[in-house]
């Protein structure tokens, strides 16, 4: 049943696109914060660890749903080196939107700073105090922030090839939940 | 590579200018919001940079305030700050402390006599898994007003031009009340003599709601011995912290924190500006040193004394000073982190 779907379900589509917003506000407020020492620093950084921990819930959440309902099939005539790209971006952000807050939260943890979700609640530490691994997760954490960026611009583009250029149906499948291929409706 | 059935229309080139347009768009935006496109934003690397001695940082070494060694004790409120802070840490009992005293030098090996601001790092922590950190001075206000005049004053310390400081001290007249307190306030030989003061305001708030400006210090239970540098410099480049080191081996020393509410009106966002001496003020609790261990190898070393690190029950004010503190610190802290390679522990795995 699901191999004859041409659409991501609603709450497959829900889910991704609320977390579009979601990871781009993330990467927008992490480069942002580290790049000020204003007042707002204090602010982006009160958002940053929220949301990001936020993200980690929904992506969860998100796999679970997408192991559950399974994904509509590529168009039979897109060329393989695409399909297999797709393939891979969309294993590589599930890692990302996976492994990055978890990154974050370790982090913070190694560095003995409290992990202040909002008000009084805090979240316990995953990893022990260590410089060490602060170090090595502050890299990742940083590099993999950049590299989730270029994945979502390349994404993106993608996204706008099917819809304008090859208009083969993949940008409705989760753009709209009716009518394959045509124009997308706006939702 | 095959051809897609459905031949591109022939806008395919429009279509494909727009998306170049649209992806290249999303990049602008993200470098401008990571500042690439702002060389006159102040980041928390250029602060950090501008703290840098002329041979360049010690590395693994805080970036400021980097000579300095680590105690543990404890901190006994008398429950009379709950009037003003629904904190736990105001609330009667005792809780474990961590500190660090140090001198305000971004040179692990300056001599202890050349150092006119020394400063205290202290983190308290509450059953309710929260903490409190801050690092005080023993300047009873800041130099500058502004976290840009901080940034400017480094240009000026580290610039070549012979007419820097006298440039910045016109543009920032504030700056004088420094050069008058570096010039008459009384040299001590011990950190247990010093009184540590917060400087920047925070805001209190009660369990009703009820929010309060203040300021805190540690006033300490020993008498200062006023000495001369001179006589100072003759006591050897350590002095200091053999001489805590002795005195706590012969017995806990103590300091009060006093907390200083504002009056309507005291100015909160300038800590260049002490409030005047008839302010309310409480006396919430002690804090007893009990034990001091170098920092190579001690539990303060990977410690961030984050002014922002805070319980609920106290918060941020209109200071734009420990936003800016914080963001500068955690960028010390990630590069020390990194750098811990050179500055090896002795003691491989004796860390508890
Ligand atoms: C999808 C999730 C996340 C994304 C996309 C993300 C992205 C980013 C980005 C772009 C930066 C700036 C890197 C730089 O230019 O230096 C950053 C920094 C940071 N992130 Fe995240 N982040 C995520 C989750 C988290 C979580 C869950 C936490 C903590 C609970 C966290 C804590 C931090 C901290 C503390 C920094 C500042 C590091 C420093 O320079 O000291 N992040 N993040
Ligand atoms: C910002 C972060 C984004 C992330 C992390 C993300 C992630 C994903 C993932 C993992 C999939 C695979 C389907 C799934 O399991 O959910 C997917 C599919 C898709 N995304 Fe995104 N996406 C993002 C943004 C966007 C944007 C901005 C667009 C378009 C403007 C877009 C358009 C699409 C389309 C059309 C599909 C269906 C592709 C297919 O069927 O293979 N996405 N996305
Ligand atoms: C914008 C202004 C300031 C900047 C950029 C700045 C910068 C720094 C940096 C980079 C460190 C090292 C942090 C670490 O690696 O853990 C540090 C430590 C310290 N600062 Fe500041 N600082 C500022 C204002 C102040 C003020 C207002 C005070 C006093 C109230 C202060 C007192 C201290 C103390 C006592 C330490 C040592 C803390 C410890 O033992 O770890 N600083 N400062």
């Amino acid at each position: 049943m699901t191999m004859a779907r041409q659409h991501f379900t609603p709450l497959q589509r829900l889910l991704h696109w609320l977390m579009a917003i979601c990871i781009l506000a993330m990467l927008f407020i992490g480069v942002g914060m580290v790049s000020t020492v204003m007042p707002k620093y204090l602010t982006l950084v009160s958002i940053h660890k929220p949301l990001g921990i936020a993200i980690l819930v929904l992506a969860l959440v998100r796999l679970g749903v997408r192991l559950r309902d399974g994904a509509p099939a590529l168009p039979a005539d897109l060329p393989e080196p695409m399909k297999l790209a797709a393939h891979l971006s969309h294993y590589a952000f599930y890692a990302l939107m996976i492994a990055m807050p978890l990154i974050g939260w370790g982090m913070l943890s190694a560095a003995g700073y409290p992990i202040v979700l909002f008000g009084g609640v805090h979240l316990p530490p995953i990893l022990p105090q260590s410089d060490g691994l602060h170090a090595t997760l502050w890299t990742a954490h940083y590099y993999l922030a950049f590299a989730f960026f270029a994945l979502i611009l390349l994404h993106l583009g993608a996204a706008l090839f099917h819809a304008f250029v090859r208009r083969d149906g993949v940008f409705e499948a989760m753009a709209s939940g009716s009518s394959a291929g045509g124009v997308a409706p706006a939702e | 590579m095959p051809e897609p059935s459905r031949t591109p229309s022939r806008s395919a080139l429009g279509s494909l200018v727009m998306i170049a347009a649209i992806v290249a768009g999303g990049a602008t935006a993200f470098a401008y919001t990571a500042g690439w496109l702002s060389p006159q934003r102040l980041t928390p690397d250029k602060m950090v940079d501008a703290l840098a001695p002329p041979g360049g940082p010690a590395l693994g070494h805080r970036r400021n305030h980097a000579k300095g060694v680590c105690f543990t004790g404890v901190f006994d409120a008398n429950g009379a700050g709950t009037a003003l802070s629904k904190a736990q840490v105001f609330a009667a009992g005792q809780y474990p402390a961590l500190g660090r005293f140090n001198l305000g030098t971004p040179d692990p090996h300056a001599a202890d006599a050349t150092v006119r601001v020394r400063g205290l790092g202290l983190q308290i922590a509450t059953p309710d898994g929260q903490l409190w950190r801050s690092a005080m001075i023993d300047v009873p206000f800041f130099p500058v007003a502004t976290p840009q005049a901080f940034y400017d004053l480094l240009l000026a310390q580290g610039s070549k031009d012979p007419n820097a400081m006298k440039t910045f001290a016109g543009a920032h007249p504030e700056i004088a009340a420094f050069g008058g307190w570096a010039k008459s306030a009384p040299w001590t030989g011990s950190y247990a003599e010093e009184r540590f003061n917060g400087i920047n305001s925070f805001i209190f708030v009660d369990g009703s709601g009820k929010e309060s400006a203040v300021r805190w210090s540690l006033v300490p239970a020993a008498q200062p011995v006023p000495v001369s540098p001179d006589d100072l410099a003759k006591r050897g480049p350590d002095f200091l912290e053999q001489e805590i080191t002795d005195r706590v081996h012969g017995g806990p020393q103590r300091w009060t924190l006093r907390v200083t509410v504002a009056n309507p009106g005291d100015p909160t966002a300038d800590p260049s500006k002490a409030w005047p001496d008839d302010r309310h003020t409480v006396e919430v609790g002690t804090l007893t040193v009990q034990k001091i261990e170098a920092e190579q190898d001690g539990p303060c070393r990977d410690i961030n004394y984050d002014p922002t690190v805070l319980p609920s029950g106290i918060k941020t004010s209109d200071d734009p000073f420990p936003a800016a503190r914080s963001a500068a610190y955690a960028k010390s802290f990630d590069r020390r982190t990194a750098e811990a390679q050179d500055y090896p522990r002795t003691a491989t795995g004796a860390k508890p």
